[in-house]
Order: C-alpha cells, then sequence, then structure tokens
C-alpha cells in the first residue's frame, strides 16, 4: 500500500468513524425508546441510498481527465478541510462547544417520547429519525470517499475503509450499549481536517500544473507542517485578547 | 423556492459552510498557482503559503 494509499484509508477511517458515533447516538435514542426494528429499517435505507450515491459518483468522477480532477477534487478537499479544521481549532480553544454525545442522546430521546407513543407495527418517527441522521451524517462521508478515493482512482479502497469504521463503531456501540460519550471526537476530527487540508494542498497544487520537489514524498512534509501550523493556531487563538469564550466549555 | 435554488443552497451550505470567504480564497490560491505554473516557474509554494494565511484569517474572523 502507497503512502497516498494509507492516507486516503487513514482519512475516511477517521471521518467515517466520528460521523458513525454521531449517527449511532441519533439510532440508539430512537431504538431504545421507540423502535428497534423501525430505526434499523430507517439506517439500512440511508445506507442504500449513500451507497447508490458513491456508486454513482464514484466512476462518473474517475472518467474526468487527472489534472482536472485534482484540481477540483483538491480545491473541494481543502474547503472542506479548512471547515473541519476552523472547528476543531475553535472547540479546542473553548470558542466552539464540544460535541457531547450523552447530552445529545438525551435530547434524542425527549424528543422521541414527546413524539407519542410507538405503536406495535412499523414506527414512522423511528424510521424517519434513523433515516435523516445516518443520511446526513454519512453524506460528509460519501463526499470524502469520492473525492480521496477518485483522485487516487481508488474509490473500493475508500468504501472498504469507511465500511470497516462503521462496523468498529457498531461493534462497540453494542458492547457498551450507550452512546459513545468517551471517543475523542474533536481529535479524531482534527486529524480529518488536517488530511483533507495536506491532500487538498498536494493535488490542488499538482492538478493546477505544479511540480512538488520529491514528489509524492512532499506529502511527508506537507502533513506534518499542516499539523504543526494548526496546533499553533490552537495556542494563538487561545491567547487572543479577542477571542470570546463559550462559558463552561473545557478549554 | 423553487427546488433548484434550494438544492443549490443545501450544496453550497455543505461544501462551503458559514466562510465563503475561506473559499474563495482556496480559488485565488489554485489560480495563482496555475498562473506561475503556466509561466514556467515553480509554484508549489502558492498553496502551503497560502493555506495557513487563509486559516488564521478565518479564525479571527471567528474569534470577533
Amino acid at each position: 500500500m502507497s503512502g497516498q494509499e494509507v492516507g486516503l484509508a487513514v482519512s475516511v477511517f477517521l471521518a467515517c468513524a466520528v460521523e458513525a458515533v454521531e449517527a449511532l447516538t441519533i439510532v440508539l435514542a430512537v431504538g431504545v425508546t421507540r423502535s428497534w426494528r423501525s430505526a434499523l429499517t430507517g439506517v439500512g435505507a440511508a445506507t442504500l441510498v449513500l451507497a447508490v450515491i458513491v456508486a454513482a459518483l464514484g466512476p462518473a468522477l474517475t472518467a474526468l481527465p487527472i489534472d482536472v480532477l485534482r484540481v477540483v477534487v483538491g480545491g473541494l478537499l481543502l474547503v472542506f478541510g479548512l471547515q473541519w479544521l476552523r472547528k476543531a481549532i475553535l472547540r479546542y480553544a473553548g470558542l466552539k462547544a464540544l460535541h457531547d454525545e450523552d447530552k445529545e442522546f438525551a435530547s434524542e430521546t425527549d424528543a422521541a417520547r414527546a413524539a407519542g407513543k410507538a405503536g406495535a407495527g412499523f414506527d414512522g418517527y423511528s424510521f424517519t429519525i434513523a433515516f435523516k441522521g445516518v443520511l446526513l451524517e454519512g453524506l460528509e462521508v460519501a463526499f470524502i470517499v469520492l473525492t480521496f478515493g477518485a483522485s487516487q482512482h481508488n474509490v473500493g479502497l475508500a468504501a472498504v475503509a469507511a465500511a470497516v469504521a462503521i462496523a468498529v463503531v457498531v461493534l462497540a456501540g453494542v458492547l457498551v450499549r450507550a452512546p459513545l460519550a468517551r471517543v475523542p471526537e474533536n481529535t479524531m476530527k482534527f486529524c480529518v481536517g488536517v488530511m483533507l487540508t495536506s491532500f487538498g494542498i498536494f493535488w490542488g497544487a499538482e492538478g493546477a500544473g505544479a511540480s512538488w520537489p520529491g514528489g509524492d514524498a512532499a506529502l511527508l512534509v506537507i502533513i506534518p507542517g499542516v499539523a504543526l501550523a494548526s496546533i499553533g493556531m490552537v495556542r494563538w487563538i487561545r491567547r487572543a485578547p479577542a477571542a470570546r469564550r463559550v462559558v463552561g466549555e473545557p478549554a | 423556492m423553487s427546488s433548484i435554488v434550494r438544492a443549490a443552497r443545501a450544496v453550497w451550505e455543505f461544501v462551503v459552510g458559514d466562510d465563503p470567504w475561506t473559499a474563495l480564497g482556496v480559488v485565488v490560491a489554485l489560480g495563482a498557482t496555475a498562473i506561475i505554473a503556466g509561466a514556467g516557474a515553480p509554484a508549489w509554494w502558492v498553496m502551503p503559503l497560502a493555506v495557513p494565511v487563509l486559516l488564521g484569517l478565518s479564525l479571527r474572523r471567528a474569534a470577533r
């Protein structure tokens, strides 16, 4: 496996694991409170829609000329990666609330109870909430699978990494039988942001016609460089006098 | 609102998010890379220079 393929697999695995943790919380809430069968049907339907999106757009993207593909995908990865990185840095700095799975679970179960008692048959509420939760959380992963996979003509590897991440999270959820509140979500989001941004820099510049000194080995400098710059920005933004901290938020 | 406009807005929100200036900066930086590379000069340095600047400016806007 090449260095780029390892980067692809790690990035997709982490991104997918983070989104799967969030989706698991929603599915657990409606499953425990109302109907497991309907919630799991919603999960299956959403997974199918995501698989169709990847299967339909994957071959279309890989058919594009490689330079066009890399400048477009590099640009998209950069815009997307900088969003993840920005939010993760703001959370580390205490300027944005951390995602709290226990709080999210409590909020979802309250809403599920308020929606009335589930009938004996198919429960539309559980289906819809599970479907929407998995679809919305999964779209970002589908985007990353498609862009990373298409750039390396290896959508299959990206899809496998995503599937392994989902399996790991679901297994952990079954074992713990509770929301996975201890998963270091922000650290994982920070790592995904660093990877997306680094590959975005590399492919974007290459697609625009630049040649990297050292070829693919340049990634070994770009990835740590982006990570160090981002860590530096966490420290800088924490010290910034204008920074407005979220009340009660761990910095 | 037509469904096309709604879909376009959803895609915009999804890809660009709440900071369009960063997205614009990425496009400008990629354009500069293409122009410099097209002129035959080394252009690899543009993106590693532009991206931390864009991220820093975005964080500064968010922290205000």
